[in-house]
Protein backbone atom coordinates (compact mmCIF):
# COMPACT_ATOMS: atom_id res chain seq x y z
CA UNK A 1 0.00 0.00 0.00
CA UNK A 2 2.47 2.19 1.22
CA UNK A 3 5.02 1.62 -2.16
CA UNK A 4 2.12 2.05 -4.46
CA UNK A 5 1.19 5.35 -2.92
CA UNK A 6 5.06 6.06 -3.06
CA UNK A 7 5.84 5.23 -6.52
CA UNK A 8 2.19 6.96 -7.24
CA UNK A 9 3.43 10.50 -5.63
CA UNK A 10 6.95 9.93 -6.56
CA UNK A 11 6.16 9.66 -10.30
CA UNK A 12 3.91 12.13 -10.61
CA UNK A 13 6.35 14.71 -8.98
CA UNK A 14 8.75 13.54 -11.18
CA UNK A 15 6.79 14.25 -14.71
CA UNK A 16 5.50 17.62 -13.44
CA UNK A 17 9.23 18.63 -12.40
CA UNK A 18 9.62 17.84 -16.18
CA UNK A 19 6.49 20.11 -17.22
CA UNK A 20 8.24 22.55 -14.84
CA UNK A 21 11.59 22.77 -17.16
CA UNK A 22 9.56 21.95 -20.51
CA UNK A 23 6.84 24.12 -20.45
CA UNK A 24 6.86 26.86 -22.75
CA UNK A 25 4.49 29.74 -20.69
CA UNK A 26 5.89 30.89 -17.43
CA UNK A 27 2.57 30.47 -15.98
CA UNK A 28 2.21 26.38 -17.24
CA UNK A 29 5.57 26.18 -15.07
CA UNK A 30 4.51 27.73 -12.13
CA UNK A 31 1.51 25.26 -12.19
CA UNK A 32 3.43 22.68 -12.78
CA UNK A 33 5.87 24.03 -10.13
CA UNK A 34 2.76 23.62 -7.61
CA UNK A 35 1.61 20.83 -8.80
CA UNK A 36 5.08 19.01 -8.22
CA UNK A 37 4.77 20.93 -4.11
CA UNK A 38 1.58 18.97 -3.46
CA UNK A 39 3.17 15.79 -4.37
CA UNK A 40 6.26 16.20 -2.75
CA UNK A 41 3.58 16.78 0.71
CA UNK A 42 2.23 13.27 -0.48
CA UNK A 43 5.36 11.96 -0.20
CA UNK A 44 5.93 13.12 3.52
CA UNK A 45 2.65 12.28 4.46
CA UNK A 46 3.60 8.41 3.54
CA UNK A 47 6.70 9.56 5.92
CA UNK A 48 4.56 9.67 8.67
CA UNK A 49 4.87 13.46 9.02
CA UNK A 50 1.91 14.99 8.32
CA UNK A 51 2.94 18.67 10.41
CA UNK A 52 5.77 19.09 7.87
CA UNK A 53 2.96 18.00 4.75
CA UNK A 54 0.56 20.32 5.93
CA UNK A 55 3.34 23.13 5.81
CA UNK A 56 4.65 21.84 2.76
CA UNK A 57 1.27 22.99 0.95
CA UNK A 58 -0.02 26.10 3.27
CA UNK A 59 3.36 27.46 2.98
CA UNK A 60 4.55 26.47 -0.82
CA UNK A 61 2.20 25.66 -2.89
CA UNK A 62 -0.03 28.13 -1.13
CA UNK A 63 1.51 31.20 -0.03
CA UNK A 64 5.33 31.29 -2.23
CA UNK A 65 3.84 30.29 -5.41
CA UNK A 66 0.70 32.30 -4.91
CA UNK A 67 3.31 35.33 -5.16
CA UNK A 68 5.40 33.85 -8.14
CA UNK A 69 2.63 34.05 -10.08
CA UNK A 70 1.07 36.94 -9.05
CA UNK A 71 4.57 38.56 -10.18
CA UNK A 72 4.23 36.45 -13.41
CA UNK A 73 1.10 37.93 -14.03
CA UNK A 74 1.59 41.14 -13.45
CA UNK A 75 5.07 41.21 -15.49
CA UNK A 76 2.65 39.49 -17.73
CA UNK A 77 5.28 37.53 -19.07
CA UNK A 78 5.35 35.71 -22.22
CA UNK A 79 6.42 32.75 -24.48
CA UNK A 80 9.23 35.33 -25.98
CA UNK A 81 10.88 36.45 -23.15
CA UNK A 82 11.04 33.66 -21.80
CA UNK A 83 12.71 32.03 -24.82
CA UNK A 84 15.14 34.90 -25.31
CA UNK A 85 17.63 33.84 -22.94
CA UNK A 86 18.04 30.26 -24.56
CA UNK A 87 20.71 31.57 -26.94
CA UNK A 88 22.71 32.43 -24.54
CA UNK A 89 25.88 29.92 -25.06
CA UNK A 90 27.50 30.40 -21.68
CA UNK A 91 24.33 30.00 -19.46
CA UNK A 92 23.95 26.71 -21.62
CA UNK A 93 27.34 25.63 -20.35
CA UNK A 94 26.38 26.61 -17.11
CA UNK A 95 23.46 24.62 -16.53
CA UNK A 96 25.07 21.78 -18.19
CA UNK A 97 27.76 21.97 -15.64
CA UNK A 98 25.85 21.99 -13.07
CA UNK A 99 23.36 19.16 -13.86
CA UNK A 100 26.48 16.86 -14.12
CA UNK A 101 27.90 17.97 -11.10
CA UNK A 102 24.10 17.00 -9.24
CA UNK A 103 24.17 13.79 -11.19
CA UNK A 104 28.28 13.08 -9.64
CA UNK A 105 26.88 14.16 -6.17
CA UNK A 106 23.71 11.21 -6.56
CA UNK A 107 25.93 8.57 -7.90
CA UNK A 108 26.88 6.82 -4.92
CA UNK A 109 23.14 6.60 -3.63
CA UNK A 110 22.59 4.86 -6.77
CA UNK A 111 25.86 2.69 -6.46
CA UNK A 112 24.53 1.31 -3.24
CA UNK A 113 22.21 -1.64 -2.87
CA UNK A 114 20.47 -0.95 -0.16
CA UNK A 115 20.69 2.06 2.87
CA UNK A 116 22.56 0.85 5.66
CA UNK A 117 19.67 0.91 8.01
CA UNK A 118 20.70 3.01 11.06
CA UNK A 119 17.81 3.52 14.32
CA UNK A 120 17.70 7.16 14.79
CA UNK A 121 16.33 8.62 18.20
CA UNK A 122 13.22 8.87 16.36
CA UNK A 123 11.42 5.61 15.08
CA UNK A 124 8.29 5.97 13.74
CA UNK A 125 6.69 4.29 17.06
CA UNK A 126 7.87 7.16 19.18
CA UNK A 127 6.70 9.52 16.76
CA UNK A 128 3.58 7.98 16.89
CA UNK A 129 3.43 8.18 20.46
CA UNK A 130 2.16 11.80 20.62
CA UNK A 131 2.33 12.46 17.39
CA UNK A 132 4.30 14.31 14.58
CA UNK A 133 3.15 18.16 15.82
CA UNK A 134 4.05 17.50 19.57
CA UNK A 135 7.77 16.31 18.87
CA UNK A 136 8.54 18.83 16.23
CA UNK A 137 7.41 21.61 18.42
CA UNK A 138 9.40 20.47 21.79
CA UNK A 139 12.45 19.77 19.67
CA UNK A 140 11.90 23.26 18.10
CA UNK A 141 11.50 24.79 21.37
CA UNK A 142 14.39 23.11 23.56
CA UNK A 143 17.26 21.45 21.46
CA UNK A 144 17.05 23.51 18.49
CA UNK A 145 15.95 26.94 19.77
CA UNK A 146 18.91 28.84 18.80
CA UNK A 147 19.06 27.95 15.05
CA UNK A 148 15.02 28.57 15.16
CA UNK A 149 15.84 32.15 16.69
CA UNK A 150 18.91 32.93 14.50
CA UNK A 151 16.03 31.59 11.47
CA UNK A 152 13.48 33.47 12.36
CA UNK A 153 15.95 36.93 12.85
CA UNK A 154 17.29 35.93 9.34
CA UNK A 155 13.82 36.53 8.25
CA UNK A 156 13.28 39.64 9.99
CA UNK A 157 16.09 41.07 8.28
CA UNK A 158 14.95 40.17 4.86
CA UNK A 159 11.46 41.47 6.11
CA UNK A 160 13.43 44.99 6.86
CA UNK A 161 15.27 44.77 3.53
CA UNK A 162 12.22 44.31 1.72
CA UNK A 163 10.81 47.19 3.06
CA UNK A 164 13.51 49.24 2.54
CA UNK A 165 13.46 48.60 -0.85
CA UNK A 166 9.84 49.64 -1.11
CA UNK A 167 10.22 52.95 0.59
CA UNK A 168 12.78 54.28 -1.68
CA UNK A 169 11.22 53.64 -4.53
CA UNK A 170 7.95 55.41 -3.60
CA UNK B 1 -11.58 -7.90 4.16
CA UNK B 2 -10.24 -5.32 6.76
CA UNK B 3 -9.54 -3.60 4.49
CA UNK B 4 -12.79 -3.38 2.16
CA UNK B 5 -14.93 -2.55 4.74
CA UNK B 6 -12.77 0.66 5.27
CA UNK B 7 -12.90 1.53 1.69
CA UNK B 8 -16.64 0.49 1.65
CA UNK B 9 -17.20 2.55 4.89
CA UNK B 10 -15.25 5.95 3.47
CA UNK B 11 -16.97 5.36 0.44
CA UNK B 12 -20.25 5.52 2.12
CA UNK B 13 -19.11 8.87 4.36
CA UNK B 14 -17.48 10.54 1.26
CA UNK B 15 -21.08 10.03 -0.96
CA UNK B 16 -23.31 11.19 1.76
CA UNK B 17 -21.04 14.04 3.07
CA UNK B 18 -20.79 15.26 -1.41
CA UNK B 19 -24.48 14.52 -1.53
CA UNK B 20 -25.44 16.89 1.81
CA UNK B 21 -22.82 19.20 0.80
CA UNK B 22 -24.05 19.82 -3.33
CA UNK B 23 -27.80 19.63 -1.58
CA UNK B 24 -27.03 22.22 1.14
CA UNK B 25 -25.08 24.56 -1.14
CA UNK B 26 -27.45 25.03 -3.39
CA UNK B 27 -30.52 24.96 -0.90
CA UNK B 28 -27.81 27.88 0.57
CA UNK B 29 -28.51 30.42 -2.67
CA UNK B 30 -32.04 30.11 -2.51
CA UNK B 31 -31.81 30.46 1.71
CA UNK B 32 -29.74 33.57 0.55
CA UNK B 33 -32.16 35.23 -1.82
CA UNK B 34 -34.87 34.46 0.12
CA UNK B 35 -33.35 36.13 3.00
CA UNK B 36 -31.53 38.97 1.20
CA UNK B 37 -35.22 39.70 -0.29
CA UNK B 38 -36.87 40.11 2.92
CA UNK B 39 -33.80 41.96 4.50
CA UNK B 40 -34.90 44.44 1.53
CA UNK B 41 -38.88 44.00 1.95
CA UNK B 42 -39.32 42.29 -1.21
CA UNK B 43 -40.53 38.50 -1.71
CA UNK B 44 -37.84 36.94 -3.76
CA UNK B 45 -37.73 33.70 -5.76
CA UNK B 46 -41.64 32.41 -5.35
CA UNK B 47 -42.45 31.13 -8.79
CA UNK B 48 -40.52 27.55 -9.42
CA UNK B 49 -43.19 25.14 -7.15
CA UNK B 50 -44.19 26.05 -3.15
CA UNK B 51 -42.19 29.43 -1.84
CA UNK B 52 -39.65 28.82 -4.39
CA UNK B 53 -38.25 25.43 -3.82
CA UNK B 54 -37.87 23.99 -6.88
CA UNK B 55 -36.08 27.34 -7.90
CA UNK B 56 -32.54 25.29 -6.97
CA UNK B 57 -33.12 22.58 -9.41
CA UNK B 58 -34.23 25.36 -12.07
CA UNK B 59 -31.01 27.11 -11.85
CA UNK B 60 -29.39 23.48 -11.91
CA UNK B 61 -30.84 22.68 -15.46
CA UNK B 62 -29.70 26.22 -16.93
CA UNK B 63 -26.42 26.23 -16.32
CA UNK B 64 -25.77 22.42 -17.70
CA UNK B 65 -27.70 23.65 -20.53
CA UNK B 66 -26.21 26.43 -21.27
CA UNK B 67 -23.07 26.65 -24.01
CA UNK B 68 -20.21 26.49 -22.68
CA UNK B 69 -17.89 28.92 -23.88
CA UNK B 70 -14.34 29.61 -24.13
CA UNK B 71 -13.33 33.26 -25.04
CA UNK B 72 -10.28 33.80 -28.14
CA UNK B 73 -6.94 34.48 -27.10
CA UNK B 74 -7.97 32.34 -23.59
CA UNK B 75 -5.49 29.74 -21.92
CA UNK B 76 -7.59 27.09 -23.13
CA UNK B 77 -6.25 24.70 -20.44
CA UNK B 78 -5.73 26.39 -17.72
CA UNK B 79 -9.28 28.51 -18.23
CA UNK B 80 -11.46 24.79 -18.10
CA UNK B 81 -9.03 23.67 -14.97
CA UNK B 82 -9.57 26.72 -12.92
CA UNK B 83 -13.26 26.51 -12.25
CA UNK B 84 -12.80 23.16 -11.03
CA UNK B 85 -9.87 23.76 -8.74
CA UNK B 86 -12.23 26.30 -6.56
CA UNK B 87 -14.97 24.03 -6.75
CA UNK B 88 -12.62 20.66 -5.10
CA UNK B 89 -10.32 22.48 -2.88
CA UNK B 90 -14.00 23.86 -1.35
CA UNK B 91 -15.52 20.47 -1.18
CA UNK B 92 -12.09 19.13 -0.17
CA UNK B 93 -11.50 21.10 3.07
CA UNK B 94 -14.98 19.57 4.46
CA UNK B 95 -13.16 16.58 4.73
CA UNK B 96 -11.57 17.19 7.69
CA UNK B 97 -14.30 18.81 9.95
CA UNK B 98 -16.68 16.41 12.29
CA UNK B 99 -20.15 16.56 12.38
CA UNK B 100 -20.90 14.07 15.30
CA UNK B 101 -19.30 11.86 17.70
CA UNK B 102 -17.58 8.27 17.60
CA UNK B 103 -20.26 5.71 16.69
CA UNK B 104 -19.66 2.10 17.69
CA UNK B 105 -21.49 -0.19 15.39
CA UNK B 106 -21.04 -3.74 15.47
CA UNK B 107 -17.69 -3.48 17.55
CA UNK B 108 -16.83 -1.01 14.85
CA UNK B 109 -15.71 2.37 15.65
CA UNK B 110 -16.50 4.87 13.02
CA UNK B 111 -15.59 8.90 13.29
CA UNK B 112 -18.36 11.53 12.38
CA UNK B 113 -16.24 13.02 9.67
CA UNK B 114 -14.55 11.66 6.36
CA UNK B 115 -11.83 11.76 8.10
CA UNK B 116 -10.29 12.27 11.51
CA UNK B 117 -6.96 14.10 10.48
CA UNK B 118 -4.62 14.68 13.28
CA UNK B 119 -4.03 18.29 11.88
CA UNK B 120 -7.45 18.67 10.82
CA UNK B 121 -7.18 22.35 10.78
CA UNK B 122 -3.83 23.03 8.99
CA UNK B 123 -5.22 20.61 6.53
CA UNK B 124 -8.65 23.51 5.95
CA UNK B 125 -5.72 26.14 5.78
CA UNK B 126 -4.05 24.42 3.68
CA UNK B 127 -7.29 23.99 1.19
CA UNK B 128 -8.19 27.03 1.29
CA UNK B 129 -4.64 28.54 0.70
CA UNK B 130 -5.00 26.19 -2.59
CA UNK B 131 -8.21 28.05 -3.75
CA UNK B 132 -6.60 30.94 -4.52
CA UNK B 133 -5.09 29.77 -7.63
CA UNK B 134 -8.47 28.89 -9.05
CA UNK B 135 -9.57 32.52 -8.81
CA UNK B 136 -5.82 33.73 -10.18
CA UNK B 137 -5.66 31.41 -12.88
CA UNK B 138 -9.22 31.93 -13.84
CA UNK B 139 -9.00 35.32 -14.33
CA UNK B 140 -5.44 35.38 -16.00
CA UNK B 141 -6.53 32.94 -18.26
CA UNK B 142 -9.63 34.61 -19.53
CA UNK B 143 -7.31 36.92 -21.09
CA UNK B 144 -9.55 39.84 -20.23
CA UNK B 145 -8.64 43.08 -18.71
CA UNK B 146 -11.47 42.91 -16.11
CA UNK B 147 -10.96 39.02 -15.23
CA UNK B 148 -7.33 39.69 -14.25
CA UNK B 149 -7.75 43.15 -12.36
CA UNK B 150 -10.17 40.85 -10.33
CA UNK B 151 -7.97 37.73 -10.31
CA UNK B 152 -5.11 40.19 -8.95
CA UNK B 153 -7.02 41.92 -6.62
CA UNK B 154 -8.53 38.19 -5.15
CA UNK B 155 -4.54 36.92 -4.97
CA UNK B 156 -3.28 39.87 -3.15
CA UNK B 157 -6.55 39.40 -0.75
CA UNK B 158 -6.59 36.34 -0.26
CA UNK B 159 -2.55 36.28 0.65
CA UNK B 160 -3.22 39.41 3.29
CA UNK B 161 -6.16 37.79 5.02
CA UNK B 162 -4.32 34.19 5.30
CA UNK B 163 -2.17 35.45 8.06
CA UNK B 164 -4.68 36.87 10.28
CA UNK B 165 -7.00 33.76 9.24
CA UNK B 166 -4.15 31.65 10.75
CA UNK B 167 -3.19 33.74 13.73
CA UNK B 168 -6.84 34.29 15.01
CA UNK B 169 -7.11 30.62 15.28
CA UNK B 170 -3.59 30.20 17.61
CA UNK B 171 -5.41 31.08 20.67
CA UNK B 172 -8.23 28.12 20.06
CA UNK B 173 -5.24 25.98 19.39
CA UNK B 174 -3.22 26.65 22.54
CA UNK B 175 -6.32 26.25 24.80
CA UNK B 176 -7.37 23.10 23.57
CA UNK B 177 -3.36 21.64 22.55
CA UNK B 178 -4.59 19.82 19.33
CA UNK B 179 -4.94 20.39 16.01
CA UNK B 180 -7.45 17.70 15.47
CA UNK B 181 -10.56 19.07 15.12
CA UNK B 182 -12.43 16.43 17.21
CA UNK B 183 -10.10 17.13 20.18
CA UNK B 184 -11.33 20.56 20.03
CA UNK B 185 -15.01 19.96 20.02
CA UNK B 186 -14.06 17.76 23.09
CA UNK B 187 -12.03 20.24 24.63
CA UNK B 188 -15.15 22.30 25.33
CA UNK B 189 -17.08 19.79 26.93
CA UNK B 190 -17.62 22.54 29.60
CA UNK B 191 -17.90 26.27 27.70
CA UNK B 192 -17.64 26.53 24.23
CA UNK B 193 -14.63 28.64 23.00
CA UNK B 194 -16.39 31.29 21.72
CA UNK B 195 -17.42 32.64 25.29
CA UNK B 196 -13.62 32.45 26.41
CA UNK B 197 -12.40 33.60 23.10
CA UNK B 198 -14.72 36.36 21.46
CA UNK B 199 -11.90 38.46 20.25
CA UNK B 200 -10.47 35.10 18.66
CA UNK B 201 -13.75 34.37 16.76
CA UNK B 202 -14.00 38.46 15.54
CA UNK B 203 -10.87 38.25 13.65
CA UNK B 204 -11.73 34.84 12.61
CA UNK B 205 -14.83 35.52 11.12
CA UNK B 206 -13.70 38.96 9.53
CA UNK B 207 -10.67 37.12 7.99
CA UNK B 208 -12.55 34.76 6.61
CA UNK B 209 -15.28 36.60 5.34
CA UNK B 210 -12.57 38.46 3.23
CA UNK B 211 -10.95 34.77 2.40
CA UNK B 212 -13.95 33.69 0.99
CA UNK B 213 -14.58 36.77 -1.04
CA UNK B 214 -18.00 37.84 1.06
CA UNK B 215 -19.29 41.30 1.04
CA UNK B 216 -17.53 43.60 2.78
CA UNK B 217 -14.80 42.07 0.85
CA UNK B 218 -16.37 40.84 -2.38
CA UNK B 219 -13.45 43.46 -4.43
CA UNK B 220 -12.18 40.66 -6.73
CA UNK B 221 -15.61 40.61 -8.16
CA UNK B 222 -17.08 43.92 -7.72
CA UNK B 223 -19.70 43.83 -9.98
CA UNK B 224 -19.89 47.81 -10.63
CA UNK B 225 -16.30 48.13 -11.28
CA UNK B 226 -15.04 44.68 -12.78
CA UNK B 227 -18.21 43.19 -14.21
CA UNK B 228 -18.11 39.82 -12.10
CA UNK B 229 -14.43 39.67 -11.98
CA UNK B 230 -12.37 37.12 -12.08
CA UNK B 231 -15.13 35.38 -13.63
CA UNK B 232 -16.66 37.92 -16.00
CA UNK B 233 -15.56 34.93 -18.81
CA UNK B 234 -17.20 32.27 -17.75
CA UNK B 235 -20.39 30.70 -18.46
CA UNK B 236 -22.80 27.56 -18.20
CA UNK B 237 -21.94 25.14 -15.96
CA UNK B 238 -18.24 26.69 -15.40
CA UNK B 239 -19.64 29.41 -13.84
CA UNK B 240 -21.82 27.46 -11.81
CA UNK B 241 -18.62 25.78 -10.20
CA UNK B 242 -17.44 29.20 -9.16
CA UNK B 243 -20.62 29.58 -7.70
CA UNK B 244 -20.66 26.00 -6.11
CA UNK B 245 -17.50 27.13 -4.40
CA UNK B 246 -18.65 29.76 -2.86
CA UNK B 247 -21.54 28.44 -1.34
CA UNK B 248 -19.12 25.39 -0.22
CA UNK B 249 -16.77 27.50 1.22
CA UNK B 250 -20.04 28.71 3.53
CA UNK B 251 -20.82 26.03 4.75
CA UNK B 252 -17.11 24.74 5.37
CA UNK B 253 -17.14 28.00 7.54
CA UNK B 254 -19.80 27.34 9.14
CA UNK B 255 -18.79 23.92 10.23
CA UNK B 256 -15.32 25.19 11.75
CA UNK B 257 -16.61 28.38 13.46
CA UNK B 258 -19.08 25.69 14.99
CA UNK B 259 -16.49 23.47 15.57
CA UNK B 260 -13.89 25.87 17.31
CA UNK B 261 -16.07 28.03 19.04
CA UNK B 262 -19.64 27.03 19.60
CA UNK B 263 -19.17 23.68 20.81
CA UNK B 264 -19.54 21.41 17.50
CA UNK B 265 -22.26 18.59 17.65
CA UNK B 266 -22.46 19.21 21.11
CA UNK B 267 -25.43 20.32 22.85
CA UNK B 268 -28.83 19.24 25.41
CA UNK B 269 -31.87 17.59 23.65
CA UNK B 270 -31.20 17.64 20.56
CA UNK B 271 -29.41 14.78 18.51
CA UNK B 272 -25.82 15.71 17.97
CA UNK B 273 -26.00 15.81 14.07
CA UNK B 274 -29.05 18.10 14.16
CA UNK B 275 -27.42 20.51 16.80
CA UNK B 276 -24.39 20.51 14.06
CA UNK B 277 -26.45 21.34 11.63
CA UNK B 278 -28.49 24.36 13.36
CA UNK B 279 -24.59 25.58 14.51
CA UNK B 280 -23.59 25.42 10.89
CA UNK B 281 -26.77 27.25 9.33
CA UNK B 282 -26.91 29.77 12.20
CA UNK B 283 -23.33 30.95 10.85
CA UNK B 284 -24.55 31.36 7.54
CA UNK B 285 -27.22 33.39 8.63
CA UNK B 286 -25.04 35.44 10.00
CA UNK B 287 -23.39 35.89 6.93
CA UNK B 288 -26.05 36.40 4.58
CA UNK B 289 -27.00 39.36 7.25
CA UNK B 290 -23.30 40.71 7.38
CA UNK B 291 -24.41 40.64 3.31
CA UNK B 292 -27.34 42.79 3.61
CA UNK B 293 -25.88 45.14 6.10
CA UNK B 294 -22.61 46.12 5.21
CA UNK B 295 -21.13 48.34 2.28
CA UNK B 296 -18.24 47.50 0.11
CA UNK B 297 -14.74 48.53 1.49
CA UNK B 298 -12.48 49.89 -0.84
CA UNK B 299 -9.45 48.61 -1.81
CA UNK B 300 -6.92 50.79 0.57
CA UNK B 301 -9.36 49.98 3.38
CA UNK B 302 -9.44 46.46 3.01
CA UNK B 303 -5.49 46.49 3.20
CA UNK B 304 -5.37 48.52 6.08
CA UNK B 305 -7.91 46.23 8.03
CA UNK B 306 -6.17 43.86 7.09
CA UNK B 307 -2.19 44.34 7.69
CA UNK B 308 -2.77 47.42 10.69
CA UNK B 309 -5.74 46.25 12.23
CA UNK B 310 -6.44 42.13 12.46
CA UNK B 311 -2.95 41.07 12.02
CA UNK B 312 -1.53 43.13 15.13
CA UNK B 313 -5.41 42.16 17.04
CA UNK B 314 -4.20 38.86 16.51
CA UNK B 315 -1.10 38.81 17.14
CA UNK B 316 -1.52 40.47 20.72
CA UNK B 317 -4.70 37.86 21.73
CA UNK B 318 -1.34 35.06 20.86
CA UNK B 319 0.53 37.00 23.23
CA UNK B 320 -1.92 37.65 25.87
CA UNK B 321 -3.77 34.05 25.37
CA UNK B 322 -0.35 32.45 25.93
CA UNK B 323 0.75 34.58 29.16
CA UNK B 324 -2.66 33.86 30.97
CA UNK B 325 -2.06 30.39 30.07
CA UNK B 326 1.49 30.30 31.26
CA UNK B 327 0.29 31.86 34.44
CA UNK B 328 -2.70 29.47 35.15
CA UNK B 329 -1.36 26.53 33.51
CA UNK B 330 -4.52 23.87 32.92
CA UNK B 331 -4.71 21.19 35.62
Amino acid sequence: MEALFFYLFGGLALISSFFVIFLRKPVHNAVALIFTFFCLAGLYLILGAEFVAMIQVLVYAGAIMVLFLFVIMLLNLEEEEAIEGRGNKFRRWLGGFAAVVVFLLLAPVWLMQALPVVKGTFPPEKVQELGNTVWIARLLFTDYLLPFEVASVLLLAAIVGAVFFAMKRM
Amino acid sequence: MELLTYLALMGLKSIAVLGFLLFAASYLVLGERKLLARFQVRYGPNRAGPWGLLQPIADMIKLLAKEDIVPQGADRKLFLLAPALVATTALLSFGAVPWGPELVLGGRKIEGAVADVQVGLLYIFAMSSLSVYGIALGGWASNSKYSLLGAVRGAAQMISYEISLGLSLAPIVMLSGSFSLREIVEAQEKVPFGLIQPVSLFLFLTSALAEIKRIPFDLPEAENELVAGYHTEYSGMRFGLFFLGEYVNIIVLGGVVANMFLGGWKGPLLPPLLWFVIKVLAVAFFLIWVRATLPRLRYDQLMHLGWKLLLPLSVLNVILTGAVLAAWPKS
